[in-house]
């Protein structure tokens, strides 16, 4: 995890967000998420808002999304709370970018299942591919980040890419999705390797064998 | 009332107890670094484990664990010493070995706490963690790589003193303690966190690398820069008082201390009146105290003489002037220097009746008049805990930000009188209502309306009294016992024209109103007054001389000598007796004690410490009428006071966090 930082206040800064409100269909989604808790509550909603306006961000520039101070000071003030608890919330989770970021978010698990199954391959196909880990491309599309495990170790190496995952990669695979990314065009999702729908074992079941094909009751047999 | 053993000692523990109160009150100390008795349980530092049955064969934190029937807690155990052991070795990992350059050093829990639980050596040989200094301001120095993510400076802001300014930010080991955009921290309470601050990582800025905690010699005092009367220890080396630290008194100021309280203490040395001088031809020239005094003698005032008492002195100097007063024939005695002119003629009607801990249990509070969180910072909290209790407040006066929510109820005084609908309703519904009246409504006539919204509410009813003044003065009760008080206020004195006029440190007055009279100043800072004054007497600050002062409860409270006064000044009382002297009157006392105990014999319950009787309230009068938009008597929060004003902190504090000046840091 690189060290994370938000981007520094700065008049710029201020000028190109200072004006951030909600756009139609999000002021609409926001109210209905503040609805979900009770009354005088409404600060529980601060995860699912700061999510929704760092999409918008996102929508706004093309790119993943971030968290700018002032957005981050709009949806503290839209809660009605202090800015320094929505701050502690954005740099709590990784997955609220403080800083600017590309197009696509690439990052790659290297934990210890990922890593035994050849992450740090992964890593070298995107450095090949000019990914810089902790930085964003120079064209602005893809910032490469190494992440701890995202749950997907039957499936390792993984990377997660905004909002999808693609897994059991090899170097091959994962220039391909990059390729595929940056012109423009949305590369299959999940597993990557052939013959493979979601994270069954690979050459078939060895346990439970009798369910492959139908209900089976193995509780006499226990 | 469970019943719990404790290292085999069975005890019985309140209802709701910890298992950590459980073992203080069997007599175990118990290591802690987050848990604090004010503030929210976070159980983050893992310090108080000890080992607890029923319950899983691990050590549990005692600090968030409740006590319960038949527990049996043992503090120790080997496996309450191993877990001791290796939550101190962590907690060591990313606190730097800085003790020989830290401020806290010598007072220091994680030090302490080390040399008594520690394993006395360390097994961790990669990186130590570093984190970028934070500005919080010019009161609060911080260090943050020694900060151990205990966050009680983090709950005390959003707890105690209602201000959500600083914040834990990242998570894990990359956790940092920061104020938004490291803004400085900005309450009138701010620099509690200092002391709430385990190590070192929030130190006071003012009295950094000042003084090792041995070498200083500690002295019990009180507060004198508002009416609160907060108990203080001032810590002075040789002849300087270098630091103001709080004493824990629940019926005061519980642990707290106001920022200005705290930090006036570099003014003590600032600006000092430390020898006498005279004015001749116009200018003010240095003079022995011989020739003072007898410039004073010479005017021969006969009984034309009156006295006007500052804002900070003790009871001892009111008396002994009243005494010079009355032996030279006069009774031109006061002490509300702006110009107050309240009937004072019922002391119960002027005090805090409520008491600063029981207005925690009002549960609808009209602030009349009064910027609390300025005339009164102490009380502020206590109004908040009311309102997390459920309290309703409401405000009379030009809008403030509260800490709490508050419902304004207009600017002019007259708003007592037509009090809306639904705000009737709450006050005459509520079991325990209060009223607070500050000094901008009794500017107004607000004690009279005041009274009739007491007697129209019920304030005043069995077993509660909800009927209170906040002065802001510190001298201001003790004075109106000693009848510092003419019926139409300063102003009778400017009517009176005397001949000889003795300020008592008085600062806020307005002197040009006195211009025929022969301005004798008894004072310790070189302030407004004495740029007027005739004839300037240097005397002592309040950490130079014992003293009684009252606070606005009518609480009676000692405070002690910490050092001698710089120079060639004197204790008040003893330049009283050589005036005395010099004008050819007796006065009856030759010592302090001799002083005190004709006081104490004049107005005896100054000689007993803790709240003064002052009889039941009066009713109201009839046809009481208040009028007018109330303004506050206190302009900058800093600086207040003669000692404030000649504080280079306080002055900084002024500049940077009321006026927003930004002051170029020194090169270091």
């Amino acid at each position: 995890m690189a060290d994370r930082h938000p981007e520094p206040d700065s008049p710029e800064l201020r000028a190109r967000w200072g004006q951030f409100a909600w756009t139609g269909d999000n002021a609409a989604k926001a109210i209905e998420i503040v609805a979900r808790y009770p009354a005088g509550r409404q600060r529980s909603a601060v995860m699912p808002l700061l999510d929704l306006a760092q999409r918008q961000v996102g929508a706004e520039e093309n790119t993943q999304g971030w968290l700018p101070l002032p957005v981050i000071e709009y949806v503290a003030t839209y809660l009605d709370m202090p800015v320094i608890r929505v701050l502690e919330v954005a740099t709590f989770y990784t997955m609220y970018n403080i800083a600017p970021i590309g197009r696509f978010h690439v990052q790659v698990c290297g934990t210890t299942p990922c890593m035994l199954r050849g992450s740090d391959d992964i890593l070298a196909a995107c450095k090949a591919r000019g990914l810089k880990k902790g930085h964003t491309t120079a064209d602005g599309v893809f910032t490469l980040t190494e992440v701890e495990c995202m749950g997907n170790c039957a499936s390792a190496p993984m990377v997660q890419i905004n909002d999808d995952n693609y897994e059991d990669l090899t170097a091959e695979s994962v220039t391909h999705i990059l390729d595929e990314l940056a012109a423009g065009r949305q590369p299959k999702t999940g597993t990557q390797a052939p013959g493979r729908h979601t994270v069954e074992p690979l050459g078939g079941a060895t346990s439970l064998t009798a369910m492959v094909t139908g209900n089976h009751d193995y509780r006499g047999e226990w | 009332m469970p019943k719990v053993k404790v290292d085999g000692v069975e005890l019985e523990v309140p209802a709701g107890a910890t298992v950590l109160q459980a073992c203080e009150l069997a007599g175990k100390e118990i290591p802690r670094f987050c848990y604090h008795e004010r503030l929210s349980i976070a159980g983050n530092c893992r310090m108080c484990l000890v080992e607890v049955k029923p319950g899983p064969p691990k050590p549990q934190a005692s600090c968030a664990l409740p006590a319960s029937e038949g527990q049996e807690i043992r503090t120790d155990s080997e496996m309450v010493k191993k877990a001791r052991e290796g939550v101190m070795e962590f907690l060591l990992i990313n606190h730097p070995l800085d003790c020989p350059i830290c401020d806290q050093g010598g007072e220091c829990d994680l030090q302490d706490q080390s040399v008594a639980y520690g394993r006395g050596g360390s097994r961790y040989h990669e990186e130590k963690r570093a984190v970028t200094q934070k500005n919080m301001g010019p009161l609060i120095k911080t260090v943050m790589t020694r900060c151990i993510h205990c966050t009680r400076c983090v709950r005390f802001s959003e707890e105690v003193a209602g201000v959500d300014e600083i914040g834990a930010l990242y998570r894990g080991e990359k956790t940092q303690i920061s104020t938004y955009l490291e803004k400085a921290a900005k309450h009138e309470l701010s620099a509690n966190v200092i002391d709430l601050c385990p190590v070192g990582a929030l130190t006071s800025r003012p009295y950094e690398f000042e003084a090792r905690p041995w070498e200083l010699k500690k002295t019990l005092s009180i507060d004198v820069s508002d009416a609160i009367g907060a108990n203080i220890r001032l810590d002075s080396r040789g002849r300087e008082v270098l630091r103001i630290l709080p004493r824990v008194n629940d019926d005061v100021n519980e642990e707290w201390l106001a920022d200005r309280a705290r930090f006036l203490v570099d003014g003590l040395t600032h600006r000092r009146l430390d020898r006498p001088w005279l004015r001749l031809d116009g200018k003010l020239q240095a003079a022995t105290w011989a020739e003072a005094l007898a410039a004073v003698g010479k005017i021969k005032p006969g009984s034309s003489v009156a006295v006007i008492a500052g804002d900070m002195v003790d009871c001892e100097t009111q008396f002994a002037a009243k005494k010079l007063a009355a032996a030279l024939g006069s009774t031109l005695l006061e002490g509300r220097q702006t110009g107050l002119a309240y009937d004072t003629s019922n002391l119960a009607v002027l005090a805090f009746n409520t008491t600063l801990a029981g207005i925690e249990d009002a549960d609808a509070i009209l602030i009349y008049g009064s910027h609390v969180r300025d005339e009164a910072p102490l009380l502020n909290p206590r109004l908040r805990k009311a309102v997390k209790k459920g309290a309703k407040v409401y405000i009379i006066g030009p809008w403030w930000e509260p800490t709490y929510a508050a419902t304004h109820l207009g600017d002019d005084a007259g708003a007592i009188d037509a009090l809306p609908e639904d705000v009737a309703s709450v006050f005459a519904n509520a079991a325990r209502p209060a009223i607070i009246i500050g000094g901008g409504a009794l500017a107004k006539g607000g004690l009279e309306a005041g009274l009739a919204f007491s007697a129209r509410f019920n304030l005043v009813r069995e077993g509660w009294s909800g009927f209170n003044v906040l002065h802001f003065a510190a001298a201001r009760m003790g004075g109106l016992m000693l009848g510092f008080a003419q019926k139409g206020g300063i102003a009778d004195l400017v009517a009176a024209q005397p001949k000889l006029l003795i300020s008592l440190g008085a600062d806020e007055v307005d002197f040009a109103k006195f211009a025929n009279s022969m301005i004798v100043h008894i004072g310790h800072h070189g302030d407004k007054a004495a740029h007027l004054a005739d004839v300037i007497l240097p005397a002592a600050a309040f950490s130079e001389k014992d003293g009684t002062y009252v606070n606005t409860e009518g609480r009676v409270q000692y405070a002690e000598k910490a050092v001698f006064a710089p120079g060639d000044a004197r204790e008040d009382w003893s330049i009283l007796r050589a005036l005395a002297d010099a004008l050819g009157v007796s006065v009856g006392f030759d010592s302090f004690d001799e002083l005190r105990a004709a006081m104490i014999a004049e107005v005896p319950s100054l000689g007993v410490e803790g709240l003064a009787p002052y009889g039941d309230i009066p009713a109201a009068p009839a046809g009481a009428h208040a009028s007018g938009v109330i303004g506050y008597p206190v302009k900058d929060r800093y600086l207040t006071n003669a000692i404030g004003r000649a504080s280079p902190t306080l002055q900084r504090c002024s500049a940077e966090l009321i006026h927003g000046k930004i002051q170029a840091e020194a090169a270091e």
